[in-house]
């Protein structure tokens, strides 16, 4: 009986060898592992057999039993996978054909540079201000210490619409119209970005209409060193952490000190080159301690109270940033200029 | 302002600094240098030159031929100018020389004639067209008689020197002298100057016996003091004096006018002389001038004046609009023998509207302007006496006929060492300040930390606190202040939400595939008003203008972004880029005013423009050009985004397509509009098919639901049912979608149309649209008997509201 069980096993495992379609799979296992099939029949046979013998060819007879299956499933899954892999095969595309394309838009350069701006700052403490693109002669100027007849109004030809509405000429008014909010009580930490508006004709430097950032922050003992501090944040977050920042004596009629502050220049690292005129730094933005008269025309007393002012364009930073050559390129939405900064 | 190396050397030595690194010091402590330039390239090997013999060039009309000792030789130099003539010292580059533009002097022969050198012009020594006198414009170069020959030209013309351009700031008008200005590289490099004393030897006649002076406005003019000089010889300046005013930027014209405007850069101080002969009498009156009086001032312009203007008569008509220009009548000429020398101060404001009103800015009016140092007035009018004895061989008559009620006082401003520290935030000691104002030259009273500073009067700046703390800032060095971080209360910063919620639309429109572009505020009138949306234009009166504006293009404030937005289009269109959609965020201006009187409302609106193909994906055969669906679909978008329904009805917006153009609504409220633009306005703006958007983002930003509860995600399965109705062609697919939303309430969620259907097997006049419905109940799961009886329900109102048949 041993030897039968031998034998059968080495014709079905034979057998399942040589199957090539899952069907004569199918017929092994039913010819060898069915209810009518050789095993079954050695296993009814085994009433026949001593006490001794019959757990020994019952565990045989299930052994034998066992493998078959297990190459009847072994030899399945192989041909199931060749057979995937075959129709994988026949699936394949050319993957160096184009995708198809998603429209993807961006955001205009001075925007990603304001928002950057505006997120550095967000990160000091500062909050986002803003306000009206037209504004009274009061706030675009008096307040800020500008008097009608006033010699540096020369500086800032605007655009009025009446003699008391202008189009703002800096975003400053935003600062003076905050400091009133607070009844001189309150301290004011604050940036403004927005558009404004100078009587300038359009060319490779100029425009009629252009972006300004200014902040502001008004409390007790502020120093003209945390101007130094912030600005110099500002400048290594902005454009590097090699780059160093100055301070240079400048005027403004609502800050005083006023200063200018230059950075050293990327290019030769301030030694001196044409981009940077020779001088080793580029000039990026105005600030100064608040003038008293500013704070006490928004309501703080100049004694108690003391602050810092600066103002930026953006157009100037993206032109330094980028190698941008003309200003006009931010206005004329020439798409092959757009998409170039979608990155930035 | 233009300073002069060689001439500020002469004030206070700076010779151990280059001059790039004397630029780098003013920059830093005051005033900003905007530029270092030679006065002229480098030119090396030219000499003074006499010309012994001068003849006719045997072979050429127009050439001389010239025998030129040049002190150690004679050459044989053959010259073109028309002004060469023998006995004359000219300026001679040998062989060997270069002239600007490394040219190089070699010896040659011209039309036969051996030329040993060149005769030079001062245009060919590297000197700017406009910095040549007159007389030399078209030749060469003479020297005076008094030069010697075979000296350095170079030297001579000042041709060594370098310029440094002042950038100044209006508070800064103290720079605007040399004197001014080697005060502050005093200050700047702890140097030694003070402005020396004027030398004048007077004769015994006395001035007040020639001329008197009467002020009839002393508040337009404190002070007028009259100097007189006769016997004056009008004649070429000195050399070195004509140098320094090219330096400047003036071009010498005569020793009296060259010396008025040496004295002017000198000391910052206007003057002005007028020929005594052609005065007209001997009474000077100043006074406002009556309304539509004229003078020929001395550019040969008739101008009329008004009260606001101050002028210099004689007692009856004008010789000078006072502090801006002088007359023709009194101009000093060449046969000018007695001269009256104005030494005067001004009003800044009279001078201004003087200067604004005739259009003349002059080296004089922006002095004025800014307001002269008092206590240089009457000394620069000793100067110019004194200089004019030296020059012009005058005799200066005693005294100075003045009215005067010029207030010379000094300002007194009190400075504390610990307050300048608490400001700076810097540990100054006061040795340091004290030794700040010595530099200076600011004059002190020190009681412990407290100083009393008095202002000199040629820093007219100095008023106030601030204006000492900036003063010893600067000289102390904005390098040696720490870097710190304010303290004080923090504070959180950040957007509002409304700024996150901006940012966010953004983003939302990006992400649907458009590009963000920025246009300007101010368009033309008629762009102004044009594809405005309803809501805008039910609220706007007249476009708001500007009083002055610079061009047409650019004169009313927009009420609606779309019109810049398109031209933004078409400028793309015409450089070849054809698929572009673009959407802005800004403002836009309404005023209910006819006439503006207020501010005008300023809006916040979202708008797009897209033109052109959608997507395309060629080898897959897929095309899309942008129609209304893309951008309703964009709009929706947004919707899904914000969370706010919006809903659509078909309109009619002037300058849009009347039938593709639909409201857009949100809270009961019209929030903006999308459609086509005209066929007509994308022809006239060389476009092609175009749609565009406008939203209000103020409406939004009210309508968004910052906090919006949990909703609960459903348990329970939907139900799907479709519907295909035939309806009447004009019948809105919305406006059913909205009956079957009412009819099956609250069961049906969604309603979608998949399909629309018109042509073949349809009655003609009718089209078919296919509804998607999405029933559910969020407690429990439907059964087919409720979605069936809700189903029913449904088809009744479709049948009753909008005659709709079941499609069979």
């Amino acid at each position: 009986m041993k030897e039968r069980l031998e034998q059968l096993k080495q014709e079905a495992l034979q057998k399942v060898d040589q199957a090539t379609e899952v069907q004569s799979l199918k017929d092994v296992r039913v010819e060898y592992l069915g209810k009518k099939g050789p095993i079954t029949e050695v296993l009814r046979g085994m009433g026949k057999l001593s006490k001794e013998e019959r757990p020994v060819i019952g565990q045989l007879a299930n052994e034998v039993r066992e493998q078959i299956a297990d190459a009847i499933e072994s030899k399945q899954t192989k041909m199931e996978e060749e057979a995937l892999e075959k129709q994988l095969e026949e699936e394949s595309v050319d993957v160096t054909l184009p995708g198809r394309p998603v429209q993807v838009g961006g955001p205009h350069l001075l925007t990603s540079i304001v928002e950057e701006i505006e997120d550095l700052f967000i990160g000091m403490g500062f909050e986002i201000k803003e306000g009206p693109e037209v504004e009274t002669d009061y706030y675009n100027f008096e307040a800020l210490n500008l008097p009608k007849g006033h010699p540096a109004r020369d500086m800032q030809d605007s655009f009025y619409i009446t003699e008391e509405l202008l189009l703002r000429t800096h975003t400053s008014p935003v600062q003076a119209r905050t400091m009133g909010h607070k009844n001189g009580k309150e301290p004011v930490k604050m940036i403004c970005p927005g558009k404004v508006y100078r009587r300038d004709t359009d060319d490779a430097t100029h425009s009629h209409q252009f972006t300004q950032i200014e902040g502001l922050l008004v409390d007790k003992h502020v120093r003209m060193s945390d101007l130094k501090g912030v600005l110099n944040a500002f400048a290594k977050q902005m454009f590097g952490e090699d780059r160093d920042i100055r301070l240079r004596p400048s005027f403004f009629p609502f800050t005083e000190p006023s200063v200018e502050m230059d950075i050293s220049c990327k290019v030769c690292g301030g030694k001196g080159c044409s981009v940077c005129k020779g001088t080793g730094w580029i000039e990026i933005l105005g600030a100064g301690m608040v003038h008293p008269n500013v704070l006490e025309m928004a309501g703080y007393d100049p004694e108690e109270y003391s602050g810092f002012a600066f103002g930026m364009g953006p157009e100037r930073i993206a032109m330094l940033k980028y190698g941008v050559d003309d200003i006009r390129h931010f206005y004329t939405n020439d798409i092959r200029f757009l998409k170039q900064y979608h990155k930035a | 302002m233009l300073v002069s190396l060689n001439w500020l050397q002469d004030y206070i030595d700076v010779s151990k600094y280059t001059p790039e690194e004397l630029a780098e010091i003013i920059t830093k402590t005051g005033i900003e240098v905007e530029s270092v330039e030679p006065v002229a390239e480098e030119v090396q090997g030219v000499v003074v030159g006499y010309v012994e013999e001068c003849e006719q060039h045997p072979n050429a009309d127009k050439l001389s031929l010239c025998q030129v000792n040049v002190g150690e030789e004679s050459l044989q130099i053959v010259c073109g100018a028309p002004n060469i003539a023998k006995g004359q010292k000219v300026p001679v580059a040998v062989p060997g020389a270069v002239l600007p533009g490394n040219f190089k002097i070699k010896k040659t022969k011209l039309r036969g004639e051996v030329s040993n050198g060149m005769i030079c012009s001062l245009q060919e020594l590297g000197v700017d067209e406009k910095d040549v006198p007159k007389e030399y414009a078209d030749g060469i170069f003479v020297f005076p008689d008094d030069v010697e020959v075979g000296a350095e030209a170079t030297a001579l013309l000042n041709l060594d020197d370098k310029i440094i351009e002042l950038g100044l700031t209006p508070n800064r008008s103290d720079a605007l002298s040399m004197a001014g200005v080697a005060y502050e590289v005093a200050a700047a490099i702890d140097g030694e100057y003070t402005l020396a004393e004027e030398n004048v030897e007077p004769s015994n006649e006395k001035a007040e016996d020639k001329v008197t002076v009467k002020v009839e406005d002393p508040a337009a003019n404190p002070y007028y003091g009259a100097f007189v000089i006769q016997d004056i010889e009008v004649g070429p300046s000195p050399l070195w004096l004509r140098n320094r005013l090219t330096a400047a930027g003036i071009r010498p014209i005569n020793n009296v006018v060259d010396i008025t405007n040496y004295v002017l850069l000198e000391y910052g101080q206007p003057l002005h002389a007028f020929d005594y002969d052609r005065f007209g009498s001997n009474e000077i009156v100043t006074r406002r001038a009556k309304d539509g009086e004229t003078i020929q001032t001395l550019d040969d312009q008739e101008r009329t004046l008004t009260s606001d203007h101050l002028v210099i008569t004689n007692g009856t008509e004008a010789h000078a609009i006072a502090g801006v220009m002088g007359g023709a009548t009194s101009e000093v000429q060449d046969d000018t023998k007695t001269i009256i020398l104005e030494a005067a101060y001004f009003n800044p404001a009279v001078v201004r509207q003087s200067s604004k009103d005739h259009g003349l800015r002059s080296e004089s009016s922006t002095r004025f302007e800014k307001g002269v140092d008092p206590n240089r007035v009457e000394r620069a009018g000793k100067r110019a006496c004194e200089l004019l004895q030296k020059y012009a061989n005058g005799t200066v008559l005693a005294g100075v006929v003045s009215f005067d009620q010029l207030d010379r006082s000094e300002k007194k401003v009190a400075i504390h060492t610990s307050i300048i520290n608490d400001r700076l935030g810097t540990e100054i000691t006061n040795e340091e300040i004290a030794d700040i104002l010595r530099r200076l030259q600011f004059d002190y009273k020190q009681n412990g930390e407290e100083f009393i500073v008095s202002a000199p009067t040629r820093r007219q700046d100095i008023e106030r606190f601030e204006d000492m703390l900036e003063e010893v800032a600067r000289i102390y060095g904005y390098d040696n202040l720490p870097f710190t971080l304010p303290g004080g209360e923090s504070q959180a910063g950040g957007l509002s939400l409304d700024q996150q919620l901006k940012r966010r639309m953004k983003a939302y429109f990006e992400g649907a595939g458009l590009d963000e572009a920025i246009t300007y505020s101010l368009t033309k009138k008629d762009w102004a008003t044009m594809l405005v949306s309803p809501e805008v234009e039910r609220e706007a009166v007249a476009p708001v203008g500007l009083a002055m504006p610079m061009s047409e293009d650019y004169s009313h404030l927009r009420q609606s972004l779309l019109p810049e937005m398109l031209q933004s289009l078409s400028y793309n269109i015409a450089r070849k880029q054809q698929n572009l959609a673009y959407y802005e965020v800004g403002t836009v201006f309404v005023s209910e005013e006819e006439e503006v009187t207020k501010q005008p409302s300023e809006m916040l609106r979202a708008s797009g423009a897209l033109t052109g193909t959608w997507v395309t994906h060629p080898w897959q055969q897929e095309k899309k050009d942008i129609d209304f669906f893309v951008v309703k679909g964009i709009v929706e978008g947004l919707s899904e985004q914000l969370n706010i329904p919006f809903t659509y009805e078909k309109t009619k917006v002037s300058s849009m397509h009347p039938g593709r153009t639909a409201l857009v609504k949100a809270g009961g409220k019209d929030i903006g509009f999308i459609g086509q633009i005209h066929p007509k306005l994308q022809k006239e703006m060389d476009l092609k098919e175009t749609y565009v958007f406008d939203l209000n983002v103020e409406e939004l930003l009210k309508l968004y639901d910052k906090e919006e509860a949990f909703r609960k995600i459903p348990r329970y399965p939907s139900v799907s049912r479709d519907i295909a109705l035939v309806v009447d062609e004009s019948v809105a697919a919305g406006d059913i979608a909205a009956t079957i939303s009412e009819a099956g309430a609250p069961l049906v969620k969604e309603v979608q149309v998949f399909d629309l259907y018109q042509g073949e097997h349809l009655e003609e006049g009718k089209k078919s649209l296919a509804f998607n419905l999405l029933y559910l109940d969020p407690e429990r799961t439907l059964k087919d008997q409720e979605v069936e009886e809700a189903h029913e329900a449904i088809l009744t109102a479709v049948k009753e509201k909008h005659q709709a048949e079941l499609r069979g």
